[in-house]
């Protein structure tokens, strides 16, 4: 006799073997659920470089939908603290789940009285953490991520992130089409870190404008309005949005030789 | 034994507002024997006396070293500060882990707060028997807290626990304000001094001493022959004083300090 | 649900849409080495960073001290590398906490990171890794480990990127495979090197696998572990 009223009336278990219970925990959706496999609203590239006293940093402002210029107004540079900003480049959405992560982050590090705030090099300990055991998940946050600020030692800190959890720091880096055009660019500014010490913040940014001018050049996926950054261990962060890239020539290459079978070795 | 209706549990009330559980934990502390912690600027320092329950044993453990910048020392049962400072290790790891940084000392006496007060509202549960002072060195620089079973926590200059604590209090609130600019070695020795206040018939010595600092270039904790200078440093300048009897066992009251080591 | 791929009736879809996943792993390049000698053990990695052909960093030192005379690399994916290296160092404050602060061997380092490897069997850490330091006798240790913990103590050992242009070279150099006196015809006998010239073989080593390999170069980083401490030597490489 079986004794569970909730078995009476039920196909017998040593007949017709155990009840399949994924069949009742089944969701009635039309997908099942999903990782991502793919980005879908992205930013393109986030490009910085160290000076002397800080770092500036340098992103636009555009989120793309495959070819399609989607949102004309995405901030990516996040500032966290008050001596960090965190300059996201791939999927939007991930961008802004990481905001949120990073938010909840300061408020609950603000509830002991006593202040302890989070440097560069914590916040990117906990994102390379964070990104780390999402692709462990195999359920990635699709970004690249560039954590500039000033670290626990008080000087300035710089150091890269992806969706694998790969990281890596360098006196220039940049994330997608970047690392392509820009580092070329910004290593000849400062290469390697002893260089740092001779590059002022009018040379960084300058090599910062130059690059997004070139990006915005060649990236098909850029655009020409976008937000830069300095952190300086003195002064602080400060802002600047809404940057334009300046002095454009889109003339006719009348004067350029070299090309196609014009080429002369 | 005093008994009455209110304290078979840590939930209930008594009419007046008082949780006897939770009171009762706090006289545990008082069994153990004495601990004294004090800060300057530059540095934390704990003096603890150790119990042997016999001759021919060892002494139990009174400093625990959390992290390379924070240690505890207890009084009560040690077994139940066994469960709190790895439930400390881990936190302080964790803080290592996903942040890289060093635990922060307020933190670390917080999470051992709400640890210990869940324990006075869930029924069938027991409060921690075990008072602690930590101490420890930060960006904010050197700390020290009193933990109670309460949920209590407490900031403090410098404090003693323990069985006769109030002695060593009463040396320390007469000389807590020269303490700031004290150096690793003079705080030590106040420290010491403190120590000696809650004995009655026995001295201080290498195998009954233990003495943990923490400043800016981390913990260092010393035992047996190794607190020797800091005893011989206090001896010599006040001659005559306790005259000797019997070993370091301190107090006649039941040895609270658990087996586990 | 309209993406049925398979039932008990056989005539229904058999073909599978070409399915894009996430790919949980990528190749940083680098590459290290690891010789033992009588008193002393050396282990050298570039510092190189790379994604593809893109140089991340030119100064990413991936050789790690992790205190009681031992140190290890873990060269490949360099996100498994560093998790692996964490929970290692994690692994052995605990050691510390338990067993009075003695010190961990490295024939006992080498035990547990097979544990830690193997304990990711079906979804391991991508990464060749490599321990030294010095065993009880005092007589450097090198202990070599493939991506599931199997591992192995030897006198020598190449690993990532350009560990196949290495380590026929450290064979010859090292173990003195194939030298045979010409008189005599018998093959070298085996001997300990000297500090000095382990150091000399390991800057070639780097310098050839420099030119031969895009992933190698930068700077060349040592460490080496005698009965005085762990020190540490940088070299340029070349950047190209």
């Amino acid at each position: 006799m079986e004794h569970d009223p909730f078995k009476w009336g039920r196909p017998d278990n040593a007949t017709y073997g155990d009840y399949d219970y994924r069949i009742s925990n089944a969701k009635n959706t039309e997908f099942p659920s999903m990782h991502t496999q793919q980005p879908i609203v992205t930013g393109t590239s986030v490009i910085a470089i160290k000076y002397k006293n800080g770092i500036v940093m340098a992103a636009d402002n555009l989120g793309s939908y495959g070819s399609l210029a989607r949102f004309s107004n995405i901030e990516r540079l996040i500032p966290v603290g008050k001596d960090t900003v965190v300059g996201i480049s791939g999927d939007i959405s991930d961008l802004q789940y990481i905001e949120r992560a990073l938010d909840e982050l300061e408020v609950e590090n603000d509830y002991d009285g006593a202040s302890h705030p989070f440097k560069a090099n914590h916040i990117h300990e906990y994102l390379n953490k964070l990104l780390y055991q999402r692709r462990s998940k195999l359920n990635p946050l699709w970004n690249a991520v560039v954590v500039a600020g000033i670290n626990s030692d008080n000087e300035p800190f710089l150091a890269h992130n992806d969706l694998l959890g790969v990281q890596f720091s360098s006196p220039t880096l940049a994330t997608g089409f970047g690392a392509h055009l820009a580092i070329p660019l910004l290593r000849k500014v400062a290469d390697k870190e002893e260089d740092v010490a001779h590059v002022t913040k009018e040379q960084a940014r300058e090599a910062i404008l130059q690059s997004m001018k070139v990006l915005f050049y060649r990236d098909a996926r850029s655009s020409n309005r976008f937000s830069l950054v300095t952190i300086d261990k003195d002064t602080g962060i400060s802002f600047e949005k809404d940057l334009k890239v300046e002095n454009m020539s889109w003339k006719y290459a009348e004067t350029i030789k070299g090309y196609g079978n014009l080429q002369k070795f | 034994m005093f008994r009455n209706n209110y304290d078979s549990d840590a939930v209930t009330f008594s009419p007046t507002g008082r949780l006897f559980q939770v009171e009762y934990a706090l006289e545990a502390i008082k069994q153990g024997s004495a601990a004294v912690g004090l800060t300057s600027k530059n540095n934390a320092v704990l003096v603890a006396l150790k119990r042997n329950a016999e001759d021919l044993g060892s002494y139990h453990k009174k400093v625990i070293k959390i992290d390379d910048h924070l240690a505890i020392v207890l009084a009560g049962l040690a077994p139940d500060a066994r469960v709190l400072s790895n439930f400390l290790r881990t936190k302080a790891m964790e803080s290592k882990m996903l942040f890289n940084r060093p635990i922060s000392i307020q933190k670390a006496a917080n999470l051992l707060a709400d640890k210990a007060q869940q324990n006075t509202q869930s029924y069938g549960s027991r409060p921690y028997g075990v008072g602690l002072l930590i101490i420890g060195y930060d960006e904010s620089g050197s700390h020290l807290f009193e933990f109670q079973p309460s949920g209590n926590v407490l900031k403090y200059k410098a404090n003693a626990i323990g069985a006769r604590s109030q002695g060593a209090k009463t040396f320390l609130e007469k000389n807590f304000e020269s303490f700031d600019d004290l150096n690793d070695a003079e705080l030590i020795k106040n420290g010491v001094e403190a120590l000696r206040q809650t004995l009655k018939d026995s001295e201080l010595s290498t195998s009954n001493t233990t003495i943990a600092i923490v400043g800016k270039d981390g913990l260092k904790i010393y035992e047996d022959e190794d607190v020797e200078p800091f005893l011989e440093q206090v001896t010599v300048e006040e001659e005559g004083g306790d005259d000797d009897a019997q070993d370091g066992s301190g107090d006649e009251r039941m040895e609270e300090d658990g087996a586990a080591q | 649900m309209s993406n049925t791929i398979a039932s008990e009736y056989g005539h229904t879809d058999t073909s599978v849409p070409i399915e894009h996943r996430f790919n949980p792993y990528s190749d940083n390049g680098g590459t290290i080495l690891g010789i033992a000698g009588e008193d002393f053990a050396v282990l050298a990695g570039d510092t190189r960073h790379t994604s593809g052909y893109s140089i991340n960093s030119r100064f990413q030192p991936k050789i790690m001290d992790l205190g009681d005379d031992l140190v290890m690399s873990a060269n490949g994916f360099s996100a498994d590398g560093d998790a692996l290296i964490r929970s290692f160092q994690q692994q052995l404050t605990w050691y510390h906490f338990n067993n009075q602060n003695k010190k961990l061997r490295p024939s006992s380092a080498a035990r547990l990171i097979q544990h830690l490897l193997y304990g990711h069997r079906f979804f391991p850490y991508y990464v060749h890794t490599i321990i030294a330091g010095l065993d009880e006798e005092g007589k450097g240790a090198i202990y070599s480990f493939d991506p599931v913990g199997s591992y192995e103590r030897e006198q020598c050992r190449a690993g990532g990127a350009a560990a196949s242009l290495i380590m026929p070279f450290l064979d010859n150099q090292v173990n003195f495979k194939n030298q045979y006196d010409p008189a005599t015809g018998q093959a070298r006998l085996k001997t300990y090197l000297k500090l000095d010239e382990v150091l000399n073989l390991v800057r070639d080593a780097f310098t050839s696998a420099t030119e031969r390999h895009i992933e190698v170069g930068d700077c060349l980083q040592i460490k080496i572990i005698t009965k005085e401490g762990v020190r540490e030597e940088f070299y340029p490489l070349k950047r190209d």
